[in-house]
């Protein structure tokens, strides 16, 4: 574990920089966009007059740059904004107000947050189960009848894109059988049960694609290390084959797939834009989508710059469980 | 005569003789490649979709519809526009049933929405080759500074979440810019950062191999040297990773045109049409399996034919892949893969590097 503190301090420059452009890109685009954000956030009611006292508002009348800048600086400083009548304080990790509805962006990923974290957990659990059981199988019965399946379904699993999936799912269970209603949303501080009841599909749909991979890694990466040379030793010894597949191939074997399950878990936590699309779970992903179609810039950069760091933090996770795990690995 | 000129004779006279052959002549690839029934089966449903998607005014000709034409007498509007009839309204003037709500035409629809999936995905592919083959041999070539700059630029765009960028720039053009042509240029420009790595680390390879620094010494340019001694070298790891490329960018353009950001009617396109399906799959089932068989049939194929290919290029490497290795881990949800682009499901940029469709990040 050499160089980890060096490694870190890497990684979150990078992330930082990462992030930075990301944002600036947006600003960018978005600006340079037809549109009035001022008009947007008025209505289509207001009067020039209002319009234009909303710009002065909220800094729209300033360059770019400038307006960059002032939200850069509310990341670390909070931000107060003048509402005309009174005034709303925004505090420390402020990333602004939605031209919208005019709430604070901080406000709106704590609401949507936790649909879009019931979605990625569920799924991965259910990822991991299916993932990891079908490719350990497989992997230990080699040229059997379940490597062949899995080799179907891993491709069929990797050609098979969620949105596509989801809509079969729908399909089938909710239309052709309708042994389940179409899913929405239940908070699990609600209903727990209603919770999981309908989440089923779409972490069905999302975990189906995924365990594909993760059946495909576990497998090869089973393989792999059972072909090492302390595997052999074992086996020499006289260790027999449960106890050599358990207590010394596993570790090895797992290794990937627990890093790549913290990056997808990253990942997802950014939100499955098509998942929550198609199944109208009101999580990140969704508010995403329709934030960038209504222009809602604030909440654009908002979300993005979540899902970024998200998959930073979970990429470089990722990294230092794999060096944990397996000590010849180097950071870098 | 000079030294140079001497050498610069010999390797020119003789190119034929001293260049030593690519790794994989086009002969020995294609024998490899045979030898794959499953890569064989894959390149002839593509063949067959390109054909589809070139022909496809003549089948909907054929056919006698076309795309945008609505039948309001072939829906049902008391049930809010179902088609009448079996499986979604087939009949022998609509091969493959009518659109419900408008009666569109299906068949026609499905065949001009090839046209749209793959046109978009090789456009996109075409450019992320050039963009990234560019400044992967200018990074290789270059001195440090320009080999330093590159390379940074080329790591945010491969870490960076492709999928939402694309998705930001598609709701900020204008409706008027045609949308496949707007598609093409969004996924192509986001997702080269894959190629300009794998360029960059064959050109260092190649760089210090003998016939390159023989090339140098005879005074050719470096641009000289990069054309005749570098590009033959690349044609094998370019070709592959674009083989797999490919099928990530038909499920990108699927899956912002299903976000309702990409392709837009009247203009058909099969993510589009399972995006409209959505609202009709307990009343029309044929409406949803029709593109979706579609898109899957398509998907499919490419990922099979891209296996062949890789492992028909080089063999090794094929093998090498194949393994979890840390090389081979890193995957992701979408379009955006992290050597990727905007692939399946999840932001990320990072499922770009992955061979798989899905690994990228919109699921």
């Amino acid at each position: 574990m050499n160089g980890l503190p060096a490694f870190l301090v890497r990684r979150v420059l990078q992330a930082v920089l990462v992030l930075l452009v990301l944002a600036a890109v947006l600003y960018a685009v978005f600006y340079l966009a037809p549109g009035d954000a001022a008009r947007l956030a008025c209505g289509p009611k207001c009067s020039p007059a209002q319009v234009a006292q909303i710009r002065g508002q909220m800094g729209l009348g300033d360059p770019v740059y400038l307006q960059f800048w002032h939200f850069l600086q509310g990341i670390v400083t909070g931000h107060t904004y003048s509402t005309g009548t009174g005034s709303l304080h925004c505090p420390a990790p402020c990333l602004g107000q939605s031209y919208r509805t005019g709430e604070l962006v901080t406000h709106l990923i704590g609401e949507k947050l936790p649909a879009t974290a019931s979605l990625a957990l569920g799924a991965m659990v259910l990822w991991l189960v299916i993932g990891v059981g079908t490719g350990l199988v497989s992997a230990l019965r080699r040229g059997g009848i379940t490597e062949r399946l899995l080799t179907g379904f891993t491709l069929v699993g990797v050609a098979t894109p969620v949105f596509i999936t989801g809509i079969l799912l729908l399909l089938v269970f909710c239309s052709w059988l309708q042994w389940l209603p179409y899913p929405t949303y239940v908070p699990i501080t609600d209903d727990p049960q209603q919770w999981a009841w309908n989440l089923l599909l779409p972490w069905l749909a999302l975990a189906l694609v995924e365990a594909a991979k993760y059946a495909r890694l576990t497998r090869s990466s089973m393989l792999e290390t059972l072909a090492e040379d302390h595997i052999r030793t074992f086996r020499a010894y006289g260790v027999g084959e449960g106890a050599v597949v358990r207590r010394h191939a596993l570790r090895g074997a797992l290794t990937p797939v627990i890093a790549l399950s913290a990056l997808d878990l990253g990942t997802m936590f950014g939100g499955a834009l098509l998942t929550e699309t198609l199944f109208g779970i009101p999580g990140l992903g969704q508010q995403l989508v329709q934030s960038v179609q209504m222009k809602d810039l604030p909440v654009v950069v908002g979300i993005v710059l979540v899902m970024g760091l998200a998959v930073v933090v979970a990429n470089a996770v990722a990294d230092v469980l794999y060096a944990f795990a397996d000590r010849r690995v180097v950071l870098a | 005569m000079t030294v140079e000129d001497i050498a610069t004779q010999s390797f020119e006279g003789g190119a034929g003789a001293l260049v030593p052959a690519p790794p994989s002549g086009a002969r020995q690839v294609w024998r490899r490649l045979r030898g794959r029934p499953a890569a064989l089966a894959g390149g002839a449903v593509i063949v067959l979709l390109v054909l589809v998607a070139v022909g496809a005014p003549l089948l909907a000709a054929l056919e006698g519809q076309d795309t945008t034409s609505y039948h309001a007498g072939l829906v049902d509007s008391a049930s809010g526009g179902v088609p009448l009839g079996h499986f979604g309204g087939v009949s022998g003037s609509h091969w493959l049933g009518v659109e419900p709500g408008t009666g569109r035409d299906l068949f026609a629809r499905l065949a001009y929405g090839a046209r749209v999936s793959l046109g978009v995905a090789f456009g996109a592919s075409v450019l992320q080759v050039l963009i990234g083959v560019t400044l992967g041999l200018a990074a290789g070539l270059g001195n440090r500074w320009v080999d330093g700059l590159l390379s940074r630029i080329t790591d945010i765009f491969v870490v960076m979440p492709a999928l939402i960028l694309a998705i930001a720039l598609l709701a900020v053009v204008p409706g008027g810019f045609p949308r496949p042509v707007l598609l093409t240029l969004v996924l192509g420009l986001l997702a080269w950062g894959g190629f300009a790595k794998i360029v960059r680390a064959q050109v260092l390879a190649q760089k210090s191999l003998d016939y390159v620094a023989a090339s140098r010494l005879a005074g050719s340019s470096p641009w000289r040297t990069a054309r005749r001694e570098l590009l033959p070298a690349l044609v094998a790891p370019v070709l592959s990773y674009a083989a797999v490329t490919l099928p990530t960018n038909i499920v990108s353009e699927a899956g912002l045109s299903f976000l309702g950001i990409g392709v837009t009617p009247p203009t058909p396109s099969w993510g589009q049409m399972l995006s409209s399906a959505t609202t009709w799959y307990q009343a029309d089932s044929a409406y949803v399996l029709l593109p979706a068989a579609l898109l899957f049939v398509t998907v499919l194929a490419f990922t099979v034919f891209a296996e062949g290919v890789r492992a028909a290029l080089d063999p090794r490497a094929a093998s090498r892949l194949r393994v979890g290795t840390r090389a081979g881990r890193r995957g992701g949800e979408v379009a955006a893969e992290p050597a990727t682009a905007p692939a399946a499901d999840g932001p990320a940029g990072s499922a770009r590097t992955t061979g798989t469709p899905n690994g990228g990040g919109t699921a």
